[in-house]
């Protein structure tokens, strides 16, 4: 199988000898049009990789910046089919940058694992993150996704020991997700120190690059974590900021400019980490 | 392999945890080493016969157990048919069946090392079963509760509390169980390490729907004995409510392979089934989906999103049920039956009034359909019904919707 987009693009980051940033946002937060505007904007503002949240009722990992982004979409109308559409049309502008689509195993269990892969595949997505699926349950989406041609993420934390490392690692591809901490999006990462050698641990295991993400808030935070590993991911932070910037629930002209305006100085301290 | 065994329907789960399609382990990767550390440790707990007299001596001095059959007499005579028997889990300690469960799970949190435990509750009925064992046991406990539910269901709150027990209101959602239980999930992530989860019904990631089976499986075990002496035969019928299904699946479980005993479970039909987002009738009114650590059948809409569902009972209020029981429906082996709010009201209040007993809101849901067969069915036919809980903290809230004077 020829490289993927987001091993192209985990590549080209290794060969400039920094970290990629990885920018989350959620499809359709706070609305199907400034989302897009969102989306399209953000590889120019420094994100090497796109992580597009499918919004669910019930985000059992997430803490409350990433369940009310989840929650602004739903009630602006967020589909499962509506967020593989927006996919499709940011591709029509950037062949380039690597999207992933994040989220819970429910919706797509209910669209239908075949349609939505081929789904998925046709709009240019390029990986799957599905934060309830443990390497136990692979045959119910990672198998037949790594058959469409999708890269499947998967999340390592810091209770995977060295003997589960090895089931984790066997089917996880593109990259490995490493959980800073035990905890819930947004916590805070209690022992940053830690973090490095995880990632160390876990490089030992696989040839694939390691991010790391959940509690990464600021530039400084990016720079820190990105010495030590191929890429930082930060979610939390970028849809609080879409929340600062609504009035009465409602985009405003500087949601879409507050969201790049973070994305670029969190990538700037990624790019600047082993400077 | 005999051939009864082929035939069983008390095989399940399999090795990954799954009854037929439903069940599973649907959870994220940090809890994923816990789980396989928990049901290690659940297997070494069958099999050590210290366990076993542990939790017996508990059974008999702590709980009251065994439980009494009590013939409704005055009921059965009312309805002018069946013979109806109640499984009194109202007269457990706490109040209801739910501390059968949590006497299991505290003393395999001990084995375990665990030094804090987390619950969720809807009802409060298994937030103060949590609260007494931890009370009992000296563990800090942390009890997850719809902000909803703190409200309809205070004095539980107030024993709880007095318990010991820290209860965090999770305004999340309609901020009803399926909040908590997200808001519980949160809180085991963030402190998996010290900490143990404590889930109240037959439900959630393999092995806790096995495991609180084997808990509660007591229930049907009692059921048998005690009819057989009453009677000198097993029932026609079983009859309980289903949230989650513990209760359920604690009395239908010994009587899966006794094809003429007929079982029946009760799901919240709310405002009735044909009301939008109305219900908790999960197998009658939703479709499987994933949620919670397991598939089963869920409420849900056509996106995969989850509903909140409606019922007068908080402890009945929840989108899913226990992944055996989606498994039961879809072998036809258990009939599953949806209950008005207002068929469970009118049920609860006929108990009151016939025979002095104030059941729970959800065990008045089993008796509403009790209620329902025991007239087409012969004098000399025998219904028993799992009385899961005792009503008193429900009376508040049915005088508000009776009318009365408070």
């Amino acid at each position: 199988m020829s490289a993927t987009r987001i091993e192209k693009r985990f590549e080209k980051t290794r060969r400039e000898n920094r970290p990629a940033f990885v920018a989350f946002v959620m499809a359709g937060d706070p609305d199907e049009a400034t989302a897009d505007a969102i989306l399209a904007g953000l590889p120019a503002a420094g994100a090497d990789v796109i992580e597009l949240g499918m919004p669910f009722s019930d985000p059992m990992a997430d803490g409350v910046a990433i369940q009310m982004a989840g929650r602004r979409a739903l009630e602006s109308g967020m589909t499962l089919k509506k967020t593989i559409q927006s996919v499709a049309r940011f591709r029509k502008t950037d062949p380039d940058t690597p999207i992933i689509l994040m989220g819970y195993y429910n919706p797509i269990y209910i669209y239908g694992v075949e349609t939505f892969l081929a789904d998925a595949a046709e709009a240019g997505v390029d990986g799957l993150i599905v934060v309830d699926l443990p390497a136990e349950e692979d045959g119910e989406l990672c198998i037949p996704a790594l058959k469409a041609g999708l890269n499947f993420i998967r999340l390592t934390t810091p209770t995977t020991d060295d003997n589960r490392l090895a089931t984790v690692l066997k089917n996880t591809s593109g990259f490995v997700y490493y959980v800073s901490m035990t905890g819930i999006t947004g916590a805070e990462i209690k022992n940053r120190e830690a973090v490095g050698t995880a990632v160390k641990r876990i490089k030992a295991h696989t040839d694939l690059p390691v991010a790391v993400g959940f509690g990464i808030k600021t530039a400084e935070d990016a720079a820190f974590i990105g010495r030590d590993s191929d890429g930082v991911v930060v979610g939390s932070a970028i849809v609080s900021a879409i929340a600062n910037s609504l009035e009465n629930g409602k985009a405003t002209a500087e949601t879409s400019k507050a969201v790049h305006s973070l994305v670029a100085d969190l990538a700037q301290g990624a790019k600047a980490a082993r400077s | 392999m005999s051939e009864a065994m082929v035939n069983s329907l008390r095989q399940g789960p399999d090795e990954q945890g799954k009854f037929g399609i439903y069940g599973g382990r649907f959870v994220a990767e940090t809890l994923m080493p816990l789980i396989l550390d928990l049901e290690k440790a659940y297997r070494a707990a069958q099999d050590d016969p210290e366990f076993h007299r542990e939790m017996n001596d508990l059974r008999v001095h702590f709980a009251g157990r065994p439980s009494p059959l009590y013939f409704a007499e005055r009921m059965s005579a009312d309805l002018g048919g069946a013979k109806i028997y109640f499984k009194r889990e109202d007269l457990n300690h706490t109040g209801s069946h739910k501390l059968n469960n949590c006497l299991g799970q505290i003393l395999l949190a001990k084995r375990m090392g665990k030094t804090r435990i987390i619950a969720e509750t809807g009802a409060g009925q298994h937030g103060v079963a949590t609260a007494t064992v931890c009370a009992r046991f000296g563990l800090p406990c942390t009890v997850f509760m719809g902000a909803t539910d703190v409200e309809r269901q205070m004095p539980n709150v107030l024993r709880m509390k007095m318990l010991g027990a820290e209860v965090k209101p999770v305004t999340a959602g309609a901020g009803t169980l399926k909040d908590a239980m997200n808001e519980a999930l949160r809180d085991w992530v963030t402190n998996v390490e010290t900490t143990y989860y404590l889930i109240g019904t037959a439900a959630g990631p393999h092995p806790y729907p096995a495991m609180v089976r084997d808990f509660q499986k007591v229930i049907g075990e009692e059921i048998r004995a005690q009819i057989m002496e009453a009677e000198g035969r097993l029932p026609d019928a079983l009859v309980a409510c289903i949230g989650g299904g513990s209760n359920a699946i604690g009395t239908f479980y010994d009587f899966l392979d006794e094809p003429d005993v007929r079982i029946f479970g009760a799901e919240a039909g709310g405002h009735g089934l044909d009301v939008d987002n109305g219900h908790a009738a999960s197998m009658a009114g939703g479709r499987p989906g994933v949620l919670h650590g397991n598939r089963t059948y869920l409420l849900q809409d056509v996106d995969g999103q989850i509903l909140e569902g409606h019922s007068i009972s908080a402890g009945l209020d929840y989108p899913g049920v226990g992944p055996e029981h989606a498994f039961l429906r879809d072998s036809g082996r258990v009939n599953y039956v949806p209950v008005t709010d207002k068929q469970a009201l009118d049920a609860f209040m006929a108990c009151t009034k016939f025979e002095g007993i104030i059941p729970a809101l959800e065990s008045a849901h089993g008796l509403a359909h009790v209620m329902e067969i025991a007239p087409k069915m012969g004098k000399d036919e025998v219904i028993v019904l799992c009385l899961s809980g005792r009503g008193d903290k429900d009376v508040e809230s049915v005088g508000r919707h009776l009318g009365m004077a408070m």
